[in-house]
Formats: structure tokens, C-alpha cells, sequence
């Protein structure tokens, strides 16, 4: 299992491919997607990179999570996420992940908030059907209705569909295809939308239904130029041996 | 210009190396040819009409024509950027005072007609801009109309 990365959601946009056919695709940027922390087997009990993005003022940052950047040697991060990973998929602490860490075609999942639509009554919420408009119905043209029966049971059931929060819930789009990346710019074009609004965090994972693309880098895709503060061996994100065997080190 | 428009920017700059796109307005008469997949090759299919709407909004520009064809108006939308479309060519230019001619839709025949959109400008700026071209399309244009009145009407 590899590790997925955190991405901004930049805007919506439309391709046309080179058979003419026209795909509309939402654009997510990785801004300095970078490896803050690393979770073990023997100290934490489970395999897991901690991901960073984005940049925050330290100012912003609160002092514990100030402390623990300042240990990765990484700039204060506006977002952290943690994804559990295979015992060979771990990366070194520092490592920032490109954008050919997801190839051409693949399929990945993108879990996000949810746009936020307020206290929602229940015919915006639930798709009811609201009352009639006239035949004698006063004031209550928009209202649910029943919830329920008479003394028997005497309550409203539990998940009775009403008015309430609607919105700004996790949810996770699956099986989008990755259309085209862009390395330079850390640009990853996926088919269709994704949840949020523009600004927003993401998270990217290859799809769970579906097997790991076989291009995809293995433990990850790996800008070489961003590795200045880690040592050598992370250099080579292909090579799986320097990487575990780099991941103890760090924990001093 | 945000990373969106920028994005578009380059993507619609690609495609224009490719082919040009003229300068057309609402009311012009255009020939679109259209790439048709049949089987195993392809062909360009021409639909000549009217312009009579343009959207711009970067890539997803495009632009309706409307034609009538066996006596029965058939409109195409065209995304302005698609690969899809291997030219575009102004037959004739219309004068027409709207930006939209849905008007066109409720009209057939000597009502539907668009009068031909002179050019103004002075005589050099004239003949710089195309000298030639013009007068083809122009004697197109008339033989054209004609021809069209006398089927319709």
C-alpha cells in the first residue's frame, strides 16, 4: 500500500483529448507535499507516513506541532494527514512527493469536506415534497410534515429525516481517473469533481476497489531536488533498502 | 490571471498553432467543417448556416450555427477549441444589432434574411486587412442568397 498525498483544490476546467473527445477534469495542486513524521511498528504499533502541505506562518502553528516540525526539519505545514502504508512504502522524514507520483490513467479515490449549506430544511436536505400551495395550507407550504405515529410509540424514531446541518461532511469520490499530471507545477488533472470548495484540502489515495496501477512509482514519487535536509540514501525513491533502512534513523 | 486561466491560456494556445481560428460574429454565414469518425477512417463533414450565438469562456468557448435543412432548422453547437473541428471559414459577414439571434428560430425564408455587413473603415486599412478575399466572398455570398430566396420563397 502506497502512501497517498494531501492536494489543494484549484478550480475546474475542461481538456480535449488528441480523438476529440472533451473531459472535464478538476485541478488539484501538491504544494510542498512533504513527509513530516513517520509512524513504526516496534514505538506506535502500526506502519504509517505522516504528510504535510501547504504553508503556514509559525506564528499560526501551535507550539507542540511548532516543536515536532522543527524536529522533521520541515517548514510549518497547514495541513497533516496521516496514511498507513506498507512496511516497504515507508518514505524518509522530508521527502516531498511530485505530482508523477500518480500516473496517466490511473484510478484514485479523493476524500474532502463536503461544501457547507448551512441549517437546511427538509425539503433541500431530504428532497421532500413540502405541502401544497393552496387547499387551505397556512405558513407551513415548505414544512416535513408527520414524523411520526400517536401515543404508539409516542416519540420520534431515531434518523428521522429533518431540517438540520447540511453539508461540510467528509465524503470521498471514488474511482476517479488521472487524466494528466504536471510535475513542474505539481498539478494533478482528475475526470469529473470532487467534494469542496476551491482552496480546499484533499486527500488523493490510489483507489482501494481496484488494483495499484502498474506504473505508478512503488514507494512513492519523489521530487530529488527537495531532499536537502535528509541524507543521501533518499535520494533514491526507487530503491527500497535505503529507505527503511533510513526511516530508524530519523527516529533519534 | 490565476492558475485556472493560465492553464486554459496554454491549453488554447496549443490548439491554435494547429489551426486558425478567423475573426466571425453573431450573423455571419460559416462553413464548420467537422471531423466524422466512420469505422476505421475519417472524413470532414461541412455544415454551412448562420452564426447566431457565440459564448466565450476560454475552453469552454463555442458558437451555434443554424441552418435550414429540407425545410426543417437544425442548430449545431460548436466548442470553439475542439480538436474536432478542422476549419472554420467566414462565407459571408451579416450586419445584424444583436449579440444573440434566437430571433431567427421563430423565421424562415425572405424573413430570415441578414444584410451583408460592409466595411467602413477607410480604403488603405481596407485593403491591408484583405482586398481579395472580399470580393470572393461577396460575389459567394449574392449568387448565394439569390439562390436561397428563390427556394424558400
Amino acid at each position: 500500500m502506497r502512501t497517498g498525498v494531501i492536494a489543494k483544490k484549484v478550480g475546474m476546467t475542461r481538456l480535449f483529448q488528441d480523438d476529440g473527445r472533451h473531459v472535464p477534469v478538476t485541478v488539484l495542486s501538491l504544494e510542498g507535499c512533504q513527509v513530516v513524521s513517520v509512524r513504526e511498528q516496534e514505538r506506535d504499533g502500526y506502519v504509517a507516513v505522516q504528510l504535510g502541505a501547504g504553508k503556514a506562518r509559525a506564528k499560526n502553528v501551535n507550539k507542540p506541532q511548532r516543536v515536532a516540525f522543527g524536529l522533521a526539519e520541515v517548514e510549518p505545514k497547514m495541513r497533516v494527514a496521516e496514511f498507513r502504508v506498507a512496511d516497504d512504502a515507508v518514505l524518509d522524514v522530508g521527502a516531498e512527493i511530485s505530482a508523477d507520483h500518480f500516473v496517466p490513467g490511473q484510478i484514485v479515490d479523493v476524500t474532502g469536506h463536503t461544501q457547507g449549506k448551512g441549517f437546511a430544511g427538509a425539503m433541500k436536505r431530504w428532497n421532500f415534497g413540502g405541502m401544497r400551495a393552496t387547499h387551505g395550507v397556512s405558513v407551513s407550504h415548505r414544512a416535513h410534515g408527520s414524523t411520526g405515529n400517536r401515543q404508539d410509540p409516542g416519540r420520534v424514531f431515531k434518523n428521522k429525516k429533518m431540517a438540520g446541518h447540511m453539508g461540510d461532511r467528509q465524503r470521498t469520490q471514488q474511482n476517479l481517473e488521472i487524466v494528466r499530471t504536471d510535475v513542474e507545477r505539481g498539478l494533478l488533472f482528475v475526470k469529473g469533481s470532487v467534494p469542496g470548495s476551491k482552496g480546499g484540502w484533499l486527500v488523493v489515495r490510489d483507489a482501494v476497489k481496484l488494483a495499484r496501477h502498474a506504473d505508478a512509482p512503488y514507494p512513492a514519487g519523489i521530487k530529488q531536488a527537495a531532499n536537502q535536509n535528509t541524507s543521501a540514501p533518499a535520494d533514491t525513491p526507487a530503491d527500497q533498502a535505503p529507505a527503511t533502512d533510513a526511516a530508524p534513523a530519523q527516529e533519534s | 490571471m490565476n492558475l485556472i486561466q493560465t492553464i486554459e491560456a496554454e491549453e488554447i494556445g496549443k490548439l491554435n498553432q494547429t489551426d486558425k481560428i478567423p475573426e466571425f460574429r453573431p450573423g455571419d454565414t460559416l462553413r464548420v467543417g467537422v471531423r466524422v469518425v466512420e469505422g476505421e477512417r475519417t472524413r470532414v463533414q461541412n455544415f454551412e448556416g448562420v452564426c447566431i450565438a457565440r459564448s466565450n469562456r476560454a475552453m469552454g468557448s463555442n458558437f451555434t450555427v443554424r441552418k435550414m435543412s429540407f425545410g426543417e432548422g437544425v442548430e449545431r453547437v460548436f466548442p470553439l477549441y475542439s480538436p474536432n473541428l478542422d476549419s472554420i471559414t467566414v462565407v459571408r459577414k451579416g450586419d445584424v444589432r444583436r449579440a444573440k439571434l434566437y430571433y431567427l428560430r421563430g423565421r424562415t425564408g425572405k424573413r430570415a434574411r441578414i444584410a451583408e455587413r460592409r466595411d467602413t473603415r477607410p480604403e488603405e486599412a481596407a485593403a491591408a486587412a484583405k482586398t481579395a478575399p472580399k470580393a470572393d466572398t461577396k460575389a459567394a455570398a449574392k449568387s448565394e442568397a439569390k439562390a436561397d430566396t428563390k427556394t424558400e420563397g
